[in-house]
């Protein structure tokens, strides 16, 4: 049975590109995805998730506004019924030069499980969703 | 001569059309009293006899088909797991299979929504929930919650396909009829209703039509085919998409004000009719069907004046306050009022333009400018129909009305609202001998056949008058 991932670009962002082609290269990995696209609200996550029993969210964002966006996004998934969902999030996440351990810090501390920063490959998110879910396991 | 009898039980009249097959065109019209509560067939006989007045004696009939409204309608509860998914499609489904909502309920039922769905006693229960593949616990819950309750009417099972077997076990175990069927939402980008629609018609063709004493009928007639309001989308749907050999007018809405609810149809795609535009929520149906429960012309003044307030309506009846408020007063003292004079003629166009103008605002999609970093997007949600080639109106408050172009304009793009995407430039038509549903009946067996008499007795209104502009001009200027 595959594995449900839900990916999207979140807030009122609409850089698609790149969320396209992860969310292809995570079907060809063989996981179910359900797409949601550019523009889309926090809340149209979960609800995605929800109604998919989704086991992960892939939260892109690319235009500097995300932390706004993913602010309290863990807290929806704990009132959705979704506590244990692994979400990720990655992209140009914050304006300006900040340094990455900063930023990193700030979504962990939001409740994302892992934070991307940008230029991150493919290969990397397929390998960090391989060792979570595999850890999730034989927890 | 071949011709075919189509008969719509209603909740106060028994509706006849008789068709000529040959020519396509429609013989005569009869009506008689709604009689399913006693025994329908007095009804019947009663608009039999008419026919055979106005025919010269009665033909024999190649076909004898039936939809039914009466006795309530076919009364669906709904549900799903999320409100605006599952729960949704869930709800389409239930409105293109022509039922009667009564009530919609989304993710777990609690005890209180289990005696609710008991008091509400529908004939039907749309049970969905879970894409496929995706959530069962929810789905499985509600499936519980129904086998305990005292609900013992058919359930038709259009969920997570993982678990459809052990929830038509489940329910079956109350000696219940269970039909399971395809899902409504198998992907969250992909909307599947038809399946439902199909499973619902059947079971209201093999049960509810008995249970409603509607097959009492049955030695006058060969078929009770479907719910009425599903005829007149299936109506509109032949006479939009074609049948083989004919081509449809292409896509198209149809309005229905009627005393109780104001019904809207479109078909047709929706997509956006401007390129760049990003739409947003689920799919919609190609053939979608909206009901107004609080816009009735007779049932619901009340809910119709408090959304328009009385002083709009008395001014776009061109009456004064008191004059308006007066005519308001015996509309809501008897619901069965025809309208007699030039006074409740106005009041009544007021009432049915407030009617079709709030459910097509309802019915249509909409489009609004996002401001982001990139600029400006423009997002869609619902059907973009402003494109639409025809709007048609159905129903005795369009077609005995004095002006129905002035009626069917204000279903047309309206300058005060530019982000509804109603139909822009539309040809105005009636369906004057309310022969939609006739149509929807007749293609059940000879699409042909049906499309032609649809489409002859179309009523194109007069196209000086019908362009959407001019008449809202004229109707302010009044």
């Amino acid at each position: 049975m595959p594995r449900t991932l839900v990916t999207g670009v979140i807030g009122a962002d609409t850089h698609i590109v790149g969320n396209r082609i992860l969310s292809m290269a995570l079907e060809d990995a063989g996981y179910r995805v359900v797409s949601l696209g550019a523009l889309t609200p926090a809340g149209d996550f979960i609800k995605a998730a929800v109604e998919t029993a989704a086991d992960a969210i892939l939260v892109s964002s690319l235009y500097g506004q995300g932390e706004l966006d993913c602010r309290g996004f863990r807290d929806l998934c704990v009132e959705a019924g979704l506590e244990d969902i692994l979400l990720y999030v990655g992209g140009n996440l914050v304006v300006g030069k900040q340094p990455w351990e900063a930023v990193e810090r700030r979504f962990l501390d939001m409740g994302f499980d892992r934070v991307f920063p940008p230029g991150t490959r493919v290969e990397a998110a397929l390998t960090a969703l391989a060792d979570d879910f595999a850890a999730r396991e034989t927890r | 001569m071949s011709v075919a009898l189509l008969i719509d039980f209603g909740s106060t009249w028994t509706k006849l059309r008789a068709l000529d097959l040959d020519s396509r065109t429609l013989m005569a019209t009869a009506q008689g009293p709604s009689t399913v509560a006693s025994d329908i067939n007095v009804g019947l006989d009663e608009a039999l006899a008419r026919l055979g007045d106005a025919l010269g004696g009665l033909p024999s009939f190649a076909y004898r088909l039936a939809s039914s409204s009466a006795a309530g309608g076919l009364r669906m509860v709904t549900i799903g797991l999320v409100r605006e998914l599952t729960a949704e499609a869930a709800r389409q489904a239930a409105l293109g299979a022509g039922a009667k909502l009564c009530g919609s309920f989304a993710y777990r039922l609690t005890t209180a929504d289990e005696r609710e769905v008991e008091a509400l006693a529908p004939d039907i229960v749309l049970l969905c929930g879970g894409t496929d593949g995706g959530n069962r616990d929810v789905i499985l819950h509600n499936a519980q919650a129904l086998a305990r309750s005292a609900i013992r009417c058919p359930v038709v099972v259009a969920g997570n396909r993982e678990v459809t077997d052990e929830i038509v076990a489940m329910l079956s175990e109350g000696r219940r009829l269970v039909m399971p069927t395809a899902n409504v939402l198998p992907a969250l980008d992909t909307l599947d209703i038809e399946p439902a629609r199909i499973a619902i018609r059947d079971v209201f063709m093999r049960r509810i039509v008995s249970a409603k004493g509607i097959d009492r009928a049955s030695a006058r007639i060969d078929h009770v085919l479907m719910p009425t309001p599903a005829a007149v989308l299936e109506g509109a749907r032949i006479l939009a998409d074609g049948v083989e050999g004919r081509e449809g007018l292409g896509p198209l809405v149809v309005v229905d004000p009627g005393g109780a609810t104001t019904d809207v149809h479109s078909i047709g795609a929706g997509e956006p009719s401007e390129p760049g535009v990003i739409r947003y929520g689920l799919p919609e149906p190609h053939a979608k069907r909206t009901v107004e429960g609080d816009l009735g012309m007779r049932h619901n003044v009340a809910a119709i004046v408090a959304a328009v307030g009385l002083d709009t309506l008395a001014a776009n009846a061109g009456l004064g306050i008191e004059e308006a408020g007066g005519a308001l007063s015996r509309v809501e003292a008897s619901v069965e009022m025809l309208p007699a004079t030039d006074i409740e003629r106005q009041m009544d166009g007021a009432l049915v333009r407030a009617a079709v103008d709030i459910a097509m605002k309802r019915h249509a999609g909409t489009v609004e400018t996002v401001y982001t970093t990139q600029g400006p997007v423009q997002v869609q949600r619902g059907k973009d129909l402003s494109a639409v080639g025809w709007v048609i109106g159905t129903g005795g408050a369009i077609v005995h009305a004095r002006d129905p172009a002035s009626i069917l304009a204000v279903a047309c793009t309206d300058t005060r609202d530019p982000g509804s995407l109603r139909p822009r430039a539309p040809r105005l038509a009636v369906d004057a001998d309310y022969l939609l549903y006739a149509a929807g009946l007749l293609a059940q067996i000879d699409p042909a056949a049906a499309f032609d008499c649809a489409r002859n007795h179309l009523r194109l209104l007069d196209p000086a008058c019908s362009s959407p502009a001019s008449i809202l001009a004229s109707e302010r200027r009044r």
